[in-house]
């Protein structure tokens, strides 16, 4: 469940290992938060579309747009953030270079700056996360949420860490004073990075070494989001059985057993097909006794756990739209708020 | 809706790997599809097939190493032991892992007097861009790559790729790296009055001077000044990082090489993998095949829609649970594996002279040499008859 801290969270930074649907969880927190007539803004800033793409809108400009409505009135904006466009609009703030900003970009000077110091792009980039973060008028926030699809466990602490890096790299500057409030933010309980998992292997023990990283930076890990979770369709004393009378060791259901009552059934099923079936139950019994260990590894963490469904009955093409506002339900139900 | 139920071309991997003038295979495809399983899975294959093989992993777990009876992996080949169950005859297996920073070490040691080596290294811009620029562990892998082709100790040698955003990146990081260390930009934004030629002075005129001090301002003078020294220094011990880097990405087209494109059956994974094979095409890269990994094939040749009756009525007269249970599972799977076969009929129809081969999902993780070579196996295995993608009869969508 959404504890009392992540509510009180602005902004929600979300990563996950590569292939467990970070930008998809972070879309239907977005609507989440939105929900009953917030308004949130939902960020990437890797470059990739992923946003446009998921919500079937033409690729997004810098610019933020409105690209979904929340249930009970709230409103979901986009933007994708490009360093080279942040640079410019510094440039533009601070040294009033606008005409010859895009000539320089031509010659590919600012591709150049923004390589030049490692860790430029990522401070630019979290430098406009923090901007819309703390963009108020009259005191009033001008999101009430606002939703990071960060880059992958393997690279997000170094992301929102590097500004650290930065602040000792560039003593002086717009840059440097930038860089002191992007740390001040991102280590604030006005932030939480949330983790998305598969309940696989590989994911689990990323995560955990997320987690455990994200402490070492000082950073606050928020929740952990299980994507794509699948129901058991065995009986519950089959399900997580481990070693008891029914089941024999690591959660094998007994084959023979399975077989038994098949056999017993009364269905005409050739000997091939009992195979076939018996072997496909002992593998989703296997695949889910591997899910509960899992489970039980990131429950061990001891960060609020949230279980996404798996939508798969939607078409080849991943989750549409009508998924993302699903799992948002789902969100919103465990009290995402 | 009909579907294309026409097979793709199977991917023979087994010929490619005993194929002798086969000297370099590369895998790539998005994270997280299992692309460094699937190369030390083809490693071992390799080994037992009597070659001598090395295989370089970028960023494997810790379970890797341990299933190669491993403590840990490191930047320098370790000889896999064969065991009881594994073997070798006659072939070996090394395995390694890239440490970007050492290979970016022992490149400036190999090319530089002590002093100056301990000079660069020393320099600030030099730890932040070897430890943390982007395109460094692509670079530095591409480096790695070379640096075995030329030992010449090894007949095979198989990498693993960066675990990047995009499979792309893999072949666009290193020009990236080369041409901002090349040092054109730094010099002219360090000394703008002297570096570059009057054409480009005047071209940029004014505007420069100003982004030069602009840049100079954000990012510090020092930090110019030390970017700049590096720069120089690295240019003087071997002449451009472009040259270096475009020998590389030479390598990668020499006869010999061959990429395998690795994917899992999900959009996003299956879509890189379709831009990754494109952009091969692009580039005259040898493609051999794509692998399909953690495929849900069927097992038992029933129906969906009649199992979920069959679960139905059982669940009606209450007396047969795991009947019925088994049944509804079966149906999940049957529609699972029509997702899967429809996202590869998809690609295949796009990309139809592709060998593609099928690797089922594993219920369990890989753990030691005999499930590593059980993935080699299925890797190479004729693709099952009711499981394979390919008989439409079969399956009920």
């Amino acid at each position: 469940m959404w504890s009392d801290e992540l509510a009180r969270a602005r902004l929600h930074v979300v990563t996950g290992k590569g292939g467990t649907g970070k930008t998809t969880v972070a879309a239907a927190l977005a609507v989440a938060l939105a929900t009953g007539g917030r308004k949130t803004l939902l960020i990437e800033v890797e470059g990739r579309q992923g946003i446009a793409h998921l919500f079937d809108v033409p690729p997004l400009p810098y610019q933020e747009r409105r690209i979904a409505v929340a249930p009970g009135g709230g409103e979901v904006r986009a933007l994708a953030v490009d360093a080279e466009e942040a640079l410019l609009e510094y440039f533009a703030l601070f040294y009033n270079l606008g005409f010859a900003g895009r000539t320089l970009r031509r010659m590919g000077a600012i591709e150049f700056a923004t390589t030049l110091a490692p860790g430029l792009r990522d401070v630019l980039l979290t430098g406009k996360v923090k901007e819309a973060t703390t963009r108020a008028r009259d005191g009033i926030h001008n999101y009430d949420a606002v939703v990071l699809d960060a880059p992958p466990t393997g690279r997000v602490v170094r992301f929102l860490d590097v500004t650290r890096a930065m602040a000792d790299l560039a003593k002086v500057g717009p840059i440097h004073s930038q860089s002191k409030g992007v740390v001040r933010l991102l280590h604030s309980a006005d932030t939480a990075v949330h983790v998305v998992t598969l309940l696989e292997d590989l994911p689990v023990a990323e995560t955990l070494e997320t987690v455990a990283e994200l402490d070492r930076a000082d950073l606050r890990p928020g929740a952990v989001l299980i994507n794509r979770a699948r129901p058991s369709r065995l009986p519950q004393q089959w399900a997580t059985t481990t070693n008891n009378a029914t089941g024999s060791a690591n959660g094998q259901v007994d084959a023979d057993r399975v077989r038994t009552g098949l056999l017993a059934s009364g269905l005409d099923l050739d000997a091939a097909v009992v195979d076939g079936l018996v072997t496909e139950t002992v593998e989703h019994a296997m695949r889910m006794h591997a899910e509960q260990q899992a489970r039980a590894r990131l429950a061990d963490a001891g960060m609020p756990l949230i279980e996404l469904p798996d939508l798969t009955d939607i078409g080849g093409d991943g989750v549409d739209l009508g998924g993302i506002y699903e799992l948002s339900d789902v969100l919103h139900s465990q009290g995402v708020r | 809706m009909s579907l294309d139920t026409s097979a793709p071309p199977s991917f023979n991997i087994d010929e490619l790997l005993t194929d002798r003038t086969t000297r370099v295979v590369v895998c790539c495809g998005a994270g997280g599809v299992g692309k460094t399983t699937t190369a030390a899975a083809l490693a071992l294959r390799a080994a037992e097939q009597g070659r001598s093989v090395v295989v370089l992993t970028i960023d494997p777990a810790r379970r890797l190493a341990q299933s190669m009876g491993l403590r840990e992996l490191t930047n320098n080949p370790r000889r896999v032991m064969p065991t009881a169950q594994i073997d070798l005859a006659g072939g070996a297996l090394h395995a390694m892992m890239l440490d970007m920073r050492r290979t970016f070490d022992e490149m400036v040691q190999a090319h530089a007097s002590p002093e100056r080596a301990a000079q660069i290294m020393a320099n600030p811009f030099y730890q932040a861009i070897s430890s943390s620029f982007s395109g460094t562990q692509e670079y530095m892998a591409m480096e790695k790559l070379g640096q075995l082709v030329s030992a010449d100790q090894w007949d095979l040698i198989v990498v693993d790729t960066p675990p990047s955003r995009s499979a792309l990146d893999f072949l666009d990081a290193p020009q990236r790296l080369s041409s901002f260390l090349d040092g054109r930009m730094i010099r002219l934004l360090s000394a703008p009055a002297r570096a570059g030629s009057w054409g480009v002075r005047r071209l940029v005129g004014a505007s420069f001077g100003l982004f030069s001090r602009a840049i100079s301002t954000i990012l510090g003078g020092q930090m110019l000044a030390d970017a700049s020294a590096f720069v120089q220094a690295l240019d003087t011990m071997f002449g451009g990082f472009r040259e270096r880097a475009t020998a590389t990405y030479e390598l990668l087209r020499a006869p010999g090489t061959a990429f395998v494109v690795v994917a899992t059956p999900e959009a996003d994974a299956v879509r890189e993998a379709a831009y990754f094979v494109d952009r091969l095409a692009i580039e005259s890269m040898p493609l051999a095949g794509l692998v399909l990994n953690r495929t849900h094939p069927v097992l038992a040749d029933l129906p969906a829609a009649r199992a979920e009756t069959a679960a139905e009525t059982l669940q009606r007269s209450g007396n047969a649970p795991l009947a019925a249970a088994v049944l509804r599972l079966h149906a999940d799977r049957v529609a699972l594996a029509a997702r899967e076969r429809r996202l590869l009929a998809r690609f295949c129809r796009a990309h139809p002279a592709v060998a593609v081969v099928t690797v089922p999902a594993l219920a369990a993780d890989v753990h030691d040499l005999p499930a590593l070579r059980q993935i080699g196996h299925l890797l190479c295995k004729p693709q099952p008859a009711i499981g394979g993608y390919w008989l439409q009869s079969q399956i009920q969508d």
